[in-house]
Order: structure tokens, then C-alpha cells, then sequence
């Protein structure tokens, strides 16, 4: 507010983080009703764009897909690749997103039909249970055009953005997501994304933006390919990933939070018997039941906190 | 006492109805409900009134306070009592980073725990914390007491001046030219006070007392225009 050096770092703006963990499945059918009111709290500290993850309970193969030109892209989809895959998939189209619901066998030759019969659209998320949502727009926008609060599920996180390392595209929206059931929110930056892209890119991981928290996805992704934990893969981030950085991990059974050793950016997180629920702001979780006799606390920095199922 | 709805006045409302208020006011008591984590609560007041916010707050609460006492129910988010220039803060629950930043004077009182950089460039401002305080506090301390019942984290008054620091538990790790210092008799009748003031039922003998070393370039006469 006084402008004073340490109010630039502080992250009194660029970028919300809300997630939400549930313990108590009665909770379940609200995942995306509660995530998306925690979101849309938190417009100020990112208008440019929004973004969320939801894990879903079916065990299914699920491609979430996005295309510019959904009308032209997603019809007839699901009936190309049923003459391709023997059975036609489901497709439920969102927006300007789409969920491919597929036997768990035919993920992967799936995902090289789609790039194969609809060049330009891009895949936002393969796995089980993720599926991931990311336009550019107000967070209430973006929460209406996907119907958010429709969304049932047993965890989530969500993003809204204030653009500083690359472009507002919705590429650049986070989640980001590299590996399956896997995704990534971050408010911060990172400054040696350039350096590790170019390794990772050597080690066979993928990119589809110039985005500083891509990268960090990527990482994480790569150690956890390597055999480590999500605990263990965000403890070796603290000594290969330079910056300032909040980040809120998904994986197919929780989340995790992490904050970098001088944890400028800002962190809250709240638990009660029904859910563990994190925001950049207490005012993210005002709204949640029981609020008011949560245990809630800022996470240390440096410190690794995960929940699982 | 008088009771200010936060979310059916406003921000600006509430703000403004207590920077209004003047020396001789008979209004001398106020209570703000529904704080939901608001920012900027209770910002900028210039006279002699207590204000209870009910709540937890968001940013900067209780910011360039003056003669105001100004309580929260509950836990403040980043920048609480920020340039405080006098009067009195007390958190009753915990407090987020850089708690007191460059306060000039007046007393702030956190219950809880303080987070990282509390009291950085404080200008006089007594700060007194039940519990522990984060890393890099009092980062630059220019002038006033610190006051830590707990412990403190990494690099305690790196780089700081003339402000005194008193801490009853460990320190991790002590910042740039920061010192354990002798408690002598003048600083544990100081202490005593600033205890009583922050209501902690706690022994000055029981602290330990830390500065500045003085060997950092700013003060080297020969490093003077």
C-alpha cells in the first residue's frame, strides 16, 4: 500500500491460488460450487485469466481437450475415433473444452488420434480423474462458461492469473499439466526457467509454452517419472527451482504446498474434519463451512505439506 | 459503542467514518463486524478511539495508525499496523509478514504468532509478540523494542541499526552484523515495561538482548560524504 520495497515481492497482486482437499464425501457433489466462489475471490489478485483442476471420482481414462474453434473442432470427434478406436468415446463438451472419456487400455493411442484428426486441438490434461479448465477472462467468466459449480469431485485446485513472464493466452493460464493426473498452480516467478526447459527438453519432456510455471510442472513430473514422491520431488525443487513461488501441486490422490525459503508470496491454509481448503488470502475461505473453528495457519516456508486420500 | 457492518457499509464507508472522528469525540468506542478478511481495514485513524474488528483481516489493517486503539478479534493478514506512527494494535490471534513495518511509534501486541520480517524497518515502533517470529525480523531495524516470548527464525536483525531486540527463546540464526548484547539494568527495566504493556506474564531475566554490531558500512565515518 505505502509502495515500500517489500510490498513489490509480497504478492500484495499477481495471482490468486485457491484448492481444496475434502475428507467429508457429503461435500463431494459441492467441489466445484465451493471452488468457484474461493476463485472468484480471489479476481483481484489476477483478472487476466482463470483456471482450474478437478479430480473426479470415476476411475476412467479422461482427456481434457481445448480447441479455439470448438464448433468445428469437437463435431463429429467422438465418432472419428470410435471408427478408430473400435467403440465410440464419450465426449462431453464444455465451452471451449471437451472431456474424452476412454477405457483405460486406449489412453494414450486416444491421444495420437486426436492429434492426428484435429491438428489445433491442444491437450490440456490425460489421466484417471483430472480434468483441467483454463480460458482467458474475469475468474467469474470463466467459472460460468464451464459451468464450474455444476462439478463434482473429491479435491481441486484453481488459478487466476496476473500475467508477468509470458503472454495472456490461454495457453499461459494455469493449471499446467504435464504428466497424468498431474497439474500445477503457481504464484510467483521462477528466474531459471529458461536454463531448466532446455535441460528437461533434453531429458524428453515437452513444452507448449514459454511459461516460467510449465516449467516447474515439468519438473516436478520428470522427478516423479524418476520414481519420487510428490514429497520427495518438491523437496529436490527447493534446490533446482530459483524464484518466488506458492505452489499448489494436484495429483490424482491430493495436494501438496509448497513455499519457496524467503515465502514473499502469500499462503493460508485451513482445516477442519470436512476438508483442508488453501488460499493466497484468508478472504478466499471465508465462505467455507466451519471456518470460523478451523485450524488455520500460513505454511512454513520450505516446508513440504501434502494430503492424500 | 458503536457497531459498522463491514460488508453493508464498505470499505470506504468504515474508513471514512473513523478518520472522521476527532480529539473530542464522543464516540469513543466501535466495533466492526464481518471483517471477512478484508484489506485496508481501520487505515489511517487520527484520534483517541478504540476499534474492535471482529474477524480475521486482510492486508495492511490498522495501517499509519495514530493514538487509535485498534484490536482484532482474530488474525491479520500481511503489513499489519504498517507505519504506525502512535497508539496501540493488538492482534489476538496470529499476524503474516512484515507485522509492523516501519513503524515510527505506538505499541503493537500480537498474541499469537508473528511471520516472517516482523518489525522490518521499524522507526520506533514497540513491538511485542507472544509467540515466535519468522524469519528476517527486524531486517533493517532502525529504532524501538522487539519484544519475541517464543522463538526467532533466520537472520534476526540482519543489517540493523540502533533498535533493540529482546528474545526469550532461541534464535535460529542471527542476520548481518546482529549481536547477542549485555542485558544491563536500564534495558531489564525496559523490558519490564514493554512486558507489562503487551500483557506477558513473563521475567526480563528471561531474555536475551540483541543489535547492532556497528561495522557495517553505514556506520564507518570514513564512508561519510
Amino acid at each position: 500500500m505505502l509502495g515500500l520495497p517489500w510490498d513489490v515481492f509480497s504478492g500484495v497482486e499477481m495471482c490468486g491460488i485457491v484448492g481444496l482437499f475434502l475428507k467429508d464425501q457429503a461435500l463431494e457433489p459441492e467441489l466445484g460450487a465451493m471452488l468457484g466462489d474461493m476463485l472468484i475471490t480471489m479476481t483481484d489478485r489476477g483478472p487476466d485469466s482463470a483456471g482450474i483442476a478437478v479430480y473426479g471420482k470415476q476411475d476412467a481414462a479422461k482427456l481434457t481437450l481445448q480447441s479455439a474453434d470448438p464448433a468445428q473442432d469437437f463435431a463429429g470427434l467422438a465418432e472419428a475415433l470410435g471408427s478408430k478406436l473400435g467403440k465410440t468415446p464419450a465426449l462431453v463438451v464444455r465451452d471451449t473444452h471437451a472431456v474424452l472419456t476412454v477405457p483405460k487400455s486406449d489412453l494414450s493411442e486416444a491421444r495420437d488420434h486426436v492429434r492426428e484428426l484435429r491438428p489445433n486441438i491442444r491437450i490440456m490434461s490425460r489421466g484417471e480423474r483430472i480434468e483441467i479448465y483454463k480460458e482467458v477472462g474475469l475468474p467469474s467468466e470463466v467459472a460460468s462458461r464451464f459451468d464450474l459449480a455444476s462439478m463434482s469431485g473429491t479435491h481441486g485446485i484453481g488459478h487466476t492469473r496476473m500475467a508477468t513472464e509470458s503472454a495472456v493466452t490461454t495457453m499461459g493460464a494455469h493449471p499446467f499439466s504435464t504428466g497424468a493426473d498431474q497439474c500445477l498452480v503457481h504464484n510467483g516467478s521462477l528466474s531459471n526457467h529458461n536454463q531448466l526447459r532446455r535441460k528437461l527438453r533434453r531429458e524428453g519432456m515437452e513444452f507448449e509454452t514459454q511459461n516460467d510455471t510449465e516449467v516447474a510442472a515439468a519438473y516436478l513430473s520428470w522427478r516423479m517419472d524418476q520414481g519420487a514422491s510428490l514429497g520427495d520431488a518438491l523437496e529436490q525443487g527447493l534446490h533446482d527451482l530459483d524464484g518466488f513461488y506458492t505452489f499448489l501441486v494436484g495429483t490424482k490422490d491430493g495436494f501438496g504446498v509448497l513455499r519457496d525459503p524467503i515465502a514473499c508470496k502469500p499462503a493460508v491454509l485451513a482445516e477442519t474434519d470436512q476438508y483442508v481448503a488453501f488460499g493466497s488470502e484468508y478472504r478466499a475461505l471465508v465462505s467455507l463451512p466451519g471456518i470460523e473453528a478451523a485450524k488455520v495457519w500460513e505454511p512454513e516456508p520450505a516446508t513440504v505439506y501434502f494430503w492424500s486420500h | 459503542m458503536q457497531v459498522v457492518d463491514l460488508e453493508a457499509e464498505g470499505l470506504r464507508g468504515l474508513n471514512k467514518t473513523l478518520q472522521a472522528q476527532q480529539m473530542a469525540t464522543n464516540q469513543t468506542a466501535w466495533e466492526v463486524v464481518n471483517a471477512r478478511g478484508a484489506h485496508a481495514i481501520a487505515v489511517g485513524l487520527d484520534a483517541p478511539i478504540e476499534v474492535t474488528v471482529r474477524g480475521s483481516t486482510g492486508y495492511y489493517c490498522a495501517g499509519m495508525n495514530k493514538q487509535a486503539k485498534i484490536t482484532v478479534d482474530g488474525s491479520a493478514g500481511p503489513g499489519v499496523a504498517e507505519n504506525m506512527m502512535s497508539g496501540l494494535v493488538v492482534i489476538e490471534g496470529d499476524a503474516s509478514q512484515y507485522a509492523g513495518a516501519t513503524g515510527h511509534g505506538g505499541t503493537l501486541v500480537i498474541k499469537g504468532n508473528a511471520s516472517s520480517r516482523c518489525g522490518i524497518s521499524m522507526k520506533g515502533i514497540d513491538i511485542v509478540v507472544h509467540g515466535n517470529v519468522g524469519h528476517m525480523s527486524a531486517f533493517m531495524a532502525q529504532s524501538g523494542n522487539l519484544v519475541v516470548c517464543g522463538d526467532a527464525g533466520d537472520a534476526l536483525g540482519d543489517s540493523i541499526y540502533e533498535a533493540r531486540l529482546f528474545v526469550r527463546g532461541s534464535v535460529k540464526s542471527l542476520g548481518a552484523d546482529c549481536i547477542e548484547k549485555e542485558m544491563r539494568p536500564e534495558h531489564l527495566s525496559l523490558l519490564a515495561d514493554l512486558l507489562e504493556r503487551g500483557g506477558v506474564d513473563a521475567k526480563p531475566e528471561e531474555f536475551r538482548r540483541y543489535g547492532s554490531a556497528r561495522q557495517l558500512y553505514n556506520f564507518n565515518i570514513d564512508n561519510a560524504y
